[in-house]
C-alpha cells in the first residue's frame, strides 16, 4: 500500500497509462491495477485526507467512512472481477474506459465535498459512454449519444444545484442535504437521473444492452450504485424516496416479463433492485440504511454474475434474444449452473446473498408499519423471481431446444463468474462477513424459522404458478418486438412533432408575411435540418441535437444562477 | 454409426425426456405441499396481523405471480411494436 494514495487515482492513472504497457504484459497489468486499488482501500484508515485548498474552497478528495467503505469495497471487487472477465479483450478503448470509469466512480464515492463529487460525476459519464461506443455499430453510436446527453445533463443539474446551494448556505460540504430548497431539489433530481427514478429511467434500459459483452458488466456496477450512495449520503429519511423506491420495484417488472432481449430484461431488473435500495433510504433508520448498503453490495455481485452469464451467451451465440435461445445448458453447462446461482441470489433464496440483504430492507419497512409499501415490496419480490430468477436461466439454457450448439464460455469468463458465484454463496451462508462492514452495528438475524419458511413459501409457490402458467400455455411467449417505454417521448414524439411542424411550416410559409417568414423560416429550417427525417436524429449520431439539448440545459442553469 | 451417436445433436439428455420433465414439475408440487403444511409446526412473530393467516406467503406468492403475468400480457397489447420500430 502507498500512504494516503486514493484508490480512485490508482484506477484512473492505471487506465490512462494502460495503452503504454506492452501487449505481452497488458492483461496482467489490467488485473494488477484494480488489485492494487483493492489493497489500498483495505489498508487506508477511516477519516478525511487528500484535502486541497483551491480558490478559497476546501476540497476533501478522500473521505473514507463506514458508508463509503462498503460501496468502495464492492466497486473494487467488481473491478477485479470485470478485469478477469475481460481477459480476452484486446480493445484498448475498453481497457482505458473500464478503469477510468471505475476510478471516477470511486472518486465520487470518496468525495467529501460537492465540487469533487461533480468533477468525478462527469468523468463517469464521459468515460462510460466509450463502453457503449466500443461496440462500433451505428446503433451503439446513436444509443451512446442519447446516454451521454442524459448523463452529462445529470451533471449540469448537479452543478446548478451546487452553485445555488453554495449561494444559500456558503457550504460545499457533501453531508446530509435534505429536500426543501431549490438547490437541494436540483441535486436530488441529478442523483435521481443516475439512479433511474421513474420517468428518468430509460437511459438505463436503452443503453446497457447496447454495450459490448464486457462493457455491460462494467456499466451495471457503478453509475446506479454511485447514485444510491449519493442519495443515502444526502437524502436519507426523505419520505418521498419510499414512494419512489416502491414504484421503481413494481413497474419495471411488467416490462421485464414481456422483453425479449435478455440483457434488457436484466436492465429492467436492475431498475427494480435499485427500488429496494431507494425504499431503504426513504425509511432512513439504521436498519434500513444497513439494508440499503448490504443490498447494494450483494446486488453488485449477483447482477454482475447475471450480466456475465448473458454476456457469455452473447459472446458464444451472437444473440441474447429469448425467442432465439433455449437448450444451451447442453453446450454451456457450467455457465448455466453459475447463472442459476446468480438467479437464485437475486430471487433471495435462503443460503444466498439476496436473502440476507433484501430482508433487512423489508424488516425496516415493516418496523415503520408501512403495510402498503411492505406488500408492494413483497409483490415485487415475486416479480424478481419471475424476470431474473426464472426467465433469464429458463429461456436461455432450458425451455425448447433451439438447436444452437456452441463451446462452453472461455476459461477467464468461467473463473470470473465462479468467483462471483462463490461470493454470493459466502454472503448467504455466512452473513456476518457482510454485516460486519455495514455502516451501523447490526443486530438483525436473517435465519429464523419463520423467515426461512415464509420466504420459501413465497418463492416456491410463485415457481408453482410459473409451472402452471407454462403448462396451460398462459405464460406470454417470447416474441421479437420493441416495447414502448417512456423514451418514446424523446425518441419518437418530440422529433416527429418537430419534423412535422417544420414540414408544415415549409409548405405554408409562402402565405405568411415576408419578414415574419424569413425570421421564422430560418428557425424552423434549422430545426428541420437538425431533427427532420433527411439528416435527422435517427440516421447519424445526433451531435447537433446533443449540443442543442446541452445548451438548453446550460441556459436554464445560467438563468437560475442569475435569478438568485 | 458409432460416430453418429457422438454427434451433439443426437445426444439425448436426461431433461429431454417428457417423463423426466414431468418429474421436475411434480417435485415442485411436492415441495409446495410440504411448505404449506410447515405452517402448522412453528409459531409466527409477525409485524402485520395478516401474516398470521394460514399459508399467507404461499397464497400471496402464487396469486401475485399469476396476477403480474396476466397484467403484463395486457400491458404488452398496449406497448408492443415491431422490432425495428425506432430504426425507420
Amino acid at each position: 500500500m502507498i500512504e494516503g494514495l486514493n484508490p480512485a487515482w490508482v484506477l484512473i492513472l492505471g487506465g490512462v497509462l494502460a495503452p503504454l504497457v506492452p501487449p505481452v504484459a497488458r492483461r496482467w497489468y489490467l488485473l494488477a491495477v484494480p488489485l492494487l486499488g483493492l489493497s489500498q482501500i483495505l489498508m487506508l484508515p477511516y477519516g478525511n485526507s487528500g484535502v486541497w485548498e483551491m480558490f478559497g474552497f476546501t476540497l476533501v478528495t478522500l473521505r473514507l467512512d463506514r458508508l463509503s467503505f462498503v460501496f468502495g469495497l464492492a466497486f473494487l471487487i467488481a473491478a477485479v472481477i470485470a478485469s478477469l472477465y475481460s481477459w480476452h479483450v484486446r480493445d484498448k478503448v475498453q481497457h482505458v474506459a473500464s478503469l477510468v470509469y471505475a476510478g471516477a466512480a470511486l472518486g465520487a464515492l470518496f468525495a467529501g465535498d460537492l465540487i469533487t463529487l461533480f468533477v468525478y460525476w462527469e468523468i463517469t459519464a464521459i468515460s462510460s459512454v466509450f463502453l457503449i461506443w466500443a461496440r462500433r455499430t451505428q446503433r451503439a453510436l446513436t444509443t451512446g449519444m442519447r446516454y451521454l446527453i442524459i448523463q452529462v445533463g445529470s451533471g449540469l443539474l448537479l452543478l446548478a444545484g451546487i452553485v445555488l446551494h453554495y449561494r444559500l448556505t456558503g457550504s460545499i460540504e457533501f453531508g446530509h442535504l435534505g429536500l426543501g430548497t431549490l438547490a437541494t431539489t436540483l441535486i436530488f433530481v441529478a442523483f435521481g437521473i443516475k439512479c433511474a427514478f421513474p420517468f428518468l429511467h430509460n437511459w438505463l434500459q436503452d443503453a446497457y444492452p447496447e454495450a459490448t459483452v464486457t462493457g455491460t458488466v462494467v456499466l451495471s456496477v457503478f453509475t446506479t450504485k454511485l447514485a444510491v450512495y449519493a442519495l443515502a449520503r444526502g437524502f436519507a429519511g426523505e419520505e418521498i424516496l419510499l414512494t419512489i423506491g416502491v414504484t421503481m420495484t413494481v413497474f419495471p417488472i411488467f416490462f421485464a416479463i414481456i422483453e425479449n432481449d435478455l440483457r434488457r430484461v436484466l436492465a429492467y431488473s436492475l431498475n427494480n433492485q435499485l427500488g429496494f435500495m431507494v425504499a431503504g433510504i426513504g425509511i432512513g433508520s439504521e436498519l434500513a440504511l444497513n439494508g440499503t448498503a448490504a443490498h447494494a453490495f450483494a446486488h453488485i455481485l449477483y447482477k454482475a454474475l447475471l450480466f456475465m452469464s448473458m454476456g457469455a451467451v452473447l459472446f458464444r451465440v451472437g444473440t441474447v434474444k429469448a425467442s432465439e435461445l433455449g437448450g444451451l445448458y447442453k453446450s454451456m453447462p457450467i455457465t448455466a449452473g453459475l447463472c442459476i446461482v446468480g438467479a437464485a441470489s437475486i430471487s433471495a433464496f435462503p443460503l444466498l446473498s439476496g436473502f440476507v440483504s433484501k430482508s433487512m430492507i423489508l424488516a425496516a419497512v415493516a418496523e415503520e408499519h408501512h403495510w402498503f409499501a411492505w406488500l408492494a415490496l413483497l409483490f415485487a419480490s415475486a416479480g424478481v423471481l419471475d424476470h431474473s430468477g426464472i426467465k433469464i436461466p429458463y429461456f436461455s439454457f432450458f425451455s425448447h431446444d433451439s438447436g444452437l450448439r456452441c463451446a462452453e464460455a472461455p476459461k477467464n469468463m468461467l473463473i470470473a463468474m465462479g468467483i462471483t458465484a462463490a461470493l454470493c454463496i459466502l454472503i448467504g451462508v455466512y452473513p456476518a462477513s457482510l454485516y460486519s462492514i455495514l455502516p451501523y452495528p447490526v443486530n438483525f438475524v436473517p435465519y429464523t424459522t419463520m423467515h426461512v419458511v415464509t420466504q420459501l413459501q413465497l418463492l416456491m409457490f410463485a415457481m408453482l404458478a410459473f409451472a402452471v402458467l407454462m403448462r396451460t400455455g398462459i405464460y406470454p411467449a417470447e416474441l421479437r418486438a420493441t416495447n414502448l417505454d417512456f423514451d418514446w417521448i424523446y425518441r419518437k414524439l418530440i422529433p416527429d412533432t418537430v419534423a412535422a411542424g417544420a414540414t408544415w411550416f415549409a409548405g405554408h410559409s409562402a402565405t405568411l408575411g415576408r419578414s415574419l417568414r424569413a425570421r421564422r423560416f430560418r428557425l424552423m429550417d434549422g430545426a428541420y435540418r437538425y431533427l427532420g427525417p433527411s439528416s435527422g436524429i435517427r440516421q447519424s449520431p445526433p451531435i447537433g441535437t446533443a449540443v442543442l439539448v446541452l445548451m438548453a440545459v446550460f441556459a436554464v442553469f445560467v438563468l437560475l444562477v442569475l435569478a438568485t | 454409426m458409432s460416430n453418429q451417436s457422438k454427434h451433439p445433436f443426437s445426444k439425448k439428455y436426461w431433461l429431454d425426456d417428457p417423463v423426466h420433465q414431468n418429474r421436475v414439475v411434480r417435485s415442485i408440487y411436492a415441495v409446495c405441499a410440504l411448505l404449506f403444511i410447515a405452517d402448522l409446526f412453528y409459531s409466527k412473530h409477525p409485524h402485520f396481523s395478516f401474516e398470521n393467516w394460514f399459508g399467507f406467503y404461499a397464497w400471496f406468492g402464487f396469486f401475485a405471480y399469476v396476477g403480474l403475468v396476466l397484467l403484463a400480457k395486457q400491458w404488452r397489447k398496449l406497448v408492443k411494436r415491431d422490432e425495428d420500430y425506432y430504426d425507420d
